[in-house]
C-alpha cells in the first residue's frame, strides 16, 4: 500500500446504517496530481465513503490517512482546515444568501471587525471571472440557474481547497460548453498537484478527464484501475457485477414467444419531457415484461415517473386499447389501471408505521375515495389472501411494515398494486436491497403475473435477473432510449455490449 | 431577488399610508412629541423584537419572551428596593442571568434536538413562575438613578423628546442590522434559515450559532426588562404578558418569513412602528377601544401571512420550472 505518497487514504473503511452495511472494507486513495473518478451504481456506496473522508459521517472501521498520518475528520469545517473541500450532490449552496457570501461564508474578509462587503464581492467576482461567469455577486445566489449554482459551488469548493478536490456529480445540471470549462480548470489545479476525486456517471466524461477509475459495488470495492489500461466493456461489467467471460452459458433460456399483439395495448408514441427523458415510443402488450436496462442515470427512473404520470410528459401521446388518454398524474394512472413499485422502498413505498393490512388496503383505498372507506373486516381479508399469495413473511397483518424485512416490505408493495387489479405494472428495482431467496421469488412472481396477462415495465441493474424474464429489453443511455432487445438477442452479453458499444461510440463523438 | 424585498417594502408602504391617513384625521400627529412618545412607549416591545428577529430568520421562535421581561423587572425591583443594589449592579445581573437562560435554550434545542417551540414554551412557564416565586405583588421602584433617568431626554426639533429608552431602541436597532448585515455571526443566522444541513456542509459553526441566538434573544429580552422597569418604575410578576406575540406580529409584519432565511432588522422596526401609530391613533381618537389595536394587528398579519405565501409559492413555481428532474 502506498500511503507514502497519498494526499488522503482510506483503509478498509467499514460504515452501517441501522444495521445495514454500506461500505464493507473500503479501500480508497488520492495521489497528488490526479483526476480520480469514483464509479458505481445507486447504493454502491460512493456517497457515504465522501461523507466519510469529509466528516459528515464518522466511520465505524478503518483508518483515514492524511499524507500518511491517520487522522479523524471531526466535522466538514475540519475537513476544510484540513484542505479537503468538496462539493455534495445534494445540492449545496444557500439560496437565501448572496453568491459572494456563499463563496466566503465563515472566511469574509473583515475590516474594522466588520465584513467587508466591497471587498468580499470584489474577489468574488474575480474568482468567478476564473470560470467566465460574470454575475451579480450581490443578488441572492436564488436567483441564478442551476447551472450557475452548480458552478459557483464549484468555485467555492476549489477555492477552499487547499490539497484535495472533491466532487460528487458535478455535471449533472451543466451543458456541454460548462462542462469544458469545468473540465480545463480541473486540469489545471491536476497539473498544480492537486488531488481530485471525481464521481459522475457519464463514462465518456471518466474517460475524457480521469487518470485512475475505482469501482465500487455494494458497499465493497471491485477495483482500482488506471483509465488508460481498462476498456469501457470491462469498466461497464465491473459496474454492474459480471464477468463477460462467464456470460456465455445460459443465454438461450426459453423465450416466451412474442404475445399476439394487436387490440390490447398500451402505446406511448414520442413521449418524452425536457431535462428527463427524449421522447419514445414504447408499445407493450398484455402478457409482456419490458425490461429496462442501463446505467444509473440513464433515465431508467426517468421513464418510470414519465409513465406513471409522476412528471407530466411534454411531448407525445398514450392510446389504450387505441383509444387515446392522458396521465397527468399518479392519480390519473391508478385510474387507467397503472402501478407503480418505486425504486426507493423505504420512502417513496410503504409507510412505515402503518401496519401490514392498512398498506396493502392503501392503493384500493385511495380509488375508491376517502367517502367511501373499506371496512375493516373487507382490508382483513384483503391483506390475508395476499400475504398468503405471495408469501409474506409477518407474524400478523396488524404489524408495522416497518418492522417487515426488505423482501417482505417489497411484497407487501407489490400486494398493495396487486389489490387494484392493475393491467400495467412497472416496477423500478423490484429486488434492491433484498435478500437471496426473496429475490428467487419476487422473480417467479413477475414470471407467474405475466402468464396471467399483466403487462409489466421492470427496471433493473442486475443484468442476469432482467434477462431472466423479459420479453423485450429496452437499453438505456444518456437520457435516451437508444435501442432494444428481442427474442434471442436478449443475453447478459449483449445487453452489456449495447450499453458499453454506445458508450464507446458517444465517447468518440465526443472527443472529435 | 426583488420578491425578498417586497414584503419589506409592503410594510413600510403600509406604515407612510397609515401616518399619512392618521395626520390628514388629526393633524397634530404630525409632530417630532408624536414620534417622541412612540419611541419611548413601545422601546421594549422594540428591543425584544430585535432579538426576535433574529430568531425567527434563523428558522427559531422565542415564546419566552414576554416571561423573562417579567422576571428581569420583578428581579430588578427586589434587588433594588429588597436588598439596596444599585440599579447598574441590578440591571448587569439581570442581562447576565436572562443571556444565560437563553443560551441554555439554545444549547437544548441544539443538542437534544428539541424543537425551539417546544423548548421556550417551556422557558416560558419557568420564567413567568419564577417572577411569582419572587413575589406576586407589583412593587415599585422609588430609587433616584430611575428618576434621573427619565427625566434625561433630547429635545428635537418641534419639541418632541428623544428618551434614554427610546433613544436605547434605535441604537439597539442600528446594532442589530449591523450585526445581521456585516458581521459573520450574522451570516450564519441567515444560513441557518435558509437550509440549516446545507449550512452545516458548507461549515458553519451551527452549534454556537444556535446557542448565541438564543443568548442574544435572551439578553435583548433581559434588555427589555430593564427598559420596562424603567418606563413603568416597578416590577410586577404579570406585566409584558404576551408580549412575545406582540414582537412576533412586528417581525413578520416586518416582512421576515416566519420559514426562516428573509427578512430585515429595519423591517421589524417599521413593523414595531405601524403597532405604534395605531395606539396613538386610538388615543387621538379618544372613543376607541385600545383593543382596536389587537384586532388591526390580526388583519395586518393575516395580509402578510397570504402575501408571503404567494411570494414563496410563485418563486418555488420558478424554481421548479429550473431544476432538472
Amino acid at each position: 500500500m502506498s500511503t507514502g505518497e497519498a494526499l488522503v487514504s482510506a483503509e478498509k473503511i467499514i460504515k452501517s446504517f441501522l444495521g445495514l452495511r454500506v461500505l464493507d472494507g473500503v479501500d480508497f486513495s488520492v495521489r497528488p496530481g490526479e483526476i480520480h473518478a469514483l464509479l458505481g451504481e445507486n447504493g454502491a456506496g460512493k456517497s457515504t465513503l465522501i461523507k466519510i473522508l469529509t466528516g459528515v459521517h464518522q466511520p465505524d472501521g478503518g483508518t483515514i490517512r492524511l499524507r500518511g498520518t491517520p487522522v479523524t475528520v471531526r466535522d466538514t469545517g475540519h475537513a476544510q482546515e484540513l484542505g479537503v473541500g468538496t462539493v455534495y450532490q445534494e445540492v449545496n449552496l444557500l439560496p437565501n444568501l448572496s453568491v459572494a457570501e456563499n463563496l466566503f461564508i465563515g472566511r469574509q474578509p473583515m475590516r474594522w471587525g466588520l465584513v467587508h462587503r466591497s471587498e468580499m464581492e470584489k474577489r468574488a467576482k474575480a474568482l468567478l471571472a476564473q470560470y467566465d461567469i460574470d454575475i451579480d455577486v450581490s443578488a441572492d445566489l436564488g436567483r441564478f440557474s442551476v447551472a450557475v449554482q452548480q458552478l459557483v459551488a464549484i468555485a467555492r469548493a476549489v477555492d477552499l481547497s487547499g490539497s484535495v478536490l472533491i466532487l460528487d456529480e458535478p455535471t449533472a445540471s451543466l451543458d456541454r460548453a460548462e462542462v469544458e470549462t469545468l473540465f480545463a480548470i480541473l486540469r489545471r489545479l491536476r497539473d498544480r498537484g492537486m488531488g481530485i476525486v471525481f464521481i459522475t456517471h457519464f463514462l465518456d466524461q471518466v474517460y475524457a478527464l480521469c487518470d485512475r477509475i475505482t469501482v465500487l459495488r455494494n458497499g465493497k470495492l471491485v477495483g482500482t484501475r488506471e483509465a488508460a489500461e481498462l476498456p469501457q466493456v470491462e469498466l461497464v461489467s465491473m459496474m454492474l457485477g459480471r464477468a463477460l467471460a462467464e456470460a456465455t452459458h445460459g443465454a438461450e433460456a426459453e423465450r416466451r414467444s412474442a404475445p399476439p399483439s394487436s387490440g390490447k395495448r398500451i402505446e406511448f408514441s414520442h413521449y418524452g419531457r425536457a431535462r428527463s427523458v427524449a421522447p419514445f415510443d414504447l408499445s407493450i402488450g398484455a402478457g409482456e415484461v419490458v425490461g429496462v436496462a442501463g446505467l444509473l442515470g440513464s433515465g431508467r427512473t426517468e421513464t418510470a415517473r414519465l409513465l406513471f404520470g409522476l412528471d407530466a410528459p411534454d411531448s407525445g401521446s398514450l392510446t389504450i386499447d387505441g383509444k387515446p388518454a392522458k396521465v397527468l398524474s399518479p392519480r390519473a394512472a391508478v385510474q387507467l389501471g397503472f402501478a407503480l413499485c418505486p425504486e426507493d422502498r423505504k420512502t417513496d413505498g410503504i409507510v412505515g408505521d402503518l401496519s401490514v393490512r392498512e398498506n396493502i388496503a392503501l392503493a384500493l383505498q385511495a380509488r375508491r375515495g376517502w367517502l367511501r372507506r373499506m371496512p375493516s373486516r373487507e382490508q382483513a381479508e384483503l391483506a390475508d389472501r395476499f400475504v398468503k399469495a405471495l408469501d409474506i413473511r409477518t407474524s400478523d397483518i396488524e404489524k408495522p411494515v416497518k418492522f417487515l424485512s426488505g423482501g417482505n416490505q417489497q411484497k407487501v408493495v407489490l400486494a398493495r398494486w396487486l389489490a387494484t387489479n392493475p393491467r400495467l405494472l412497472i416496477l423500478d428495482e423490484p429486488t434492491r436491497g433484498i435478500d437471496v431467496g426473496a429475490h428467487a421469488e419476487i422473480i417467479a412472481l413477475i414470471n407467474r403475473l405475466c402468464e396471467e396477462g399483466l403487462s409489466l415495465v421492470v427496471i433493473s441493474s442486475e443484468i442476469e435477473e432482467i434477462t431472466a424474464y423479459s420479453t423485450r429489453i429496452r437499453i438505456l443511455r444518456d437520457r435516451e432510449h437508444r435501442g432494444e432487445l428481442t427474442g434471442a438477442e436478449i443475453s447478459p452479453d449483449n445487453i452489456m455490449r449495447a450499453i458499453a458499444a454506445q458508450a464507446s461510440a458517444s465517447n468518440e463523438g465526443a472527443s472529435a | 431577488m426583488s420578491n425578498r424585498l417586497l414584503p419589506f417594502y409592503a410594510t413600510l408602504l403600509i406604515a407612510v399610508v397609515a401616518y399619512g391617513l392618521c395626520v390628514m384625521q388629526f393633524p397634530n400627529m404630525f409632530s417630532t412629541r408624536v414620534l417622541g412618545n412612540l419611541l419611548t412607549d413601545n422601546a421594549f416591545l422594540g428591543i425584544a423584537a430585535v432579538g426576535m428577529t433574529f430568531v425567527i430568520i434563523s428558522g427559531g421562535i422565542d415564546l419566552s419572551v414576554g416571561s423573562v421581561i417579567a422576571f428581569t423587572g420583578v428581579l430588578i425591583a427586589v434587588l433594588v428596593g429588597w436588598y439596596g443594589f444599585h440599579p447598574l449592579v441590578a440591571f448587569a445581573i439581570a442581562l447576565l442571568l436572562s443571556t444565560l437562560f437563553g443560551a441554555g435554550m439554545g444549547a437544548i434545542i441544539h443538542y437534544l434536538d428539541v424543537p425551539a417551540f417546544i423548548v421556550t414554551l417551556a422557558g416560558m412557564f419557568l420564567a413567568r413562575g419564577l417572577s411569582f416565586v419572587i413575589t406576586t405583588d407589583s412593587i415599585p421602584i422609588g430609587h433616584e438613578f430611575y428618576s434621573t433617568i427619565q427625566s434625561l431626554y433630547w429635545r428635537m426639533p418641534g419639541g418632541g423628546r428623544l428618551t434614554v429608552i427610546g433613544g436605547l431602541m434605535l441604537v439597539v436597532f442600528l446594532g442589530g442590522i449591523v450585526l445581521a448585515h456585516f458581521t459573520r455571526f450574522g451570516s450564519y443566522v441567515y444560513a441557518l434559515g435558509g437550509n440549516r444541513q446545507s449550512a452545516e456542509l458548507m461549515g458553519v459553526p451551527v452549534a454556537r450559532t444556535t446557542v448565541l441566538i438564543y443568548a442574544l434573544s435572551g439578553f435583548l429580552s433581559g434588555l427589555a426588562g430593564v427598559v420596562f422597569s424603567i418606563y413603568t418604575s416597578a416590577g410586577y410578576p404579570l406585566s409584558a404578558v404576551g408580549v412575545e406575540l406582540d414582537t412576533i406580529a412586528a417581525v413578520v409584519i416586518g416582512g421576515t418569513l416566519l420559514t426562516g432565511g428573509t427578512g430585515y432588522v429595519a423591517g421589524t422596526l417599521v413593523g414595531v412602528a405601524i403597532q405604534g401609530i395605531i395606539q396613538t391613533y386610538i388615543v387621538f381618537d379618544g372613543t376607541l377601544s385600545s383593543w382596536w389595536t389587537k384586532i388591526v394587528v390580526g388583519i395586518l398579519l393575516f395580509a402578510f401571512i397570504a402575501l408571503q405565501r404567494v411570494l414563496v409559492l410563485v418563486s418555488s413555481r420558478k424554481a421548479g420550472a429550473l431544476a432538472p428532474a
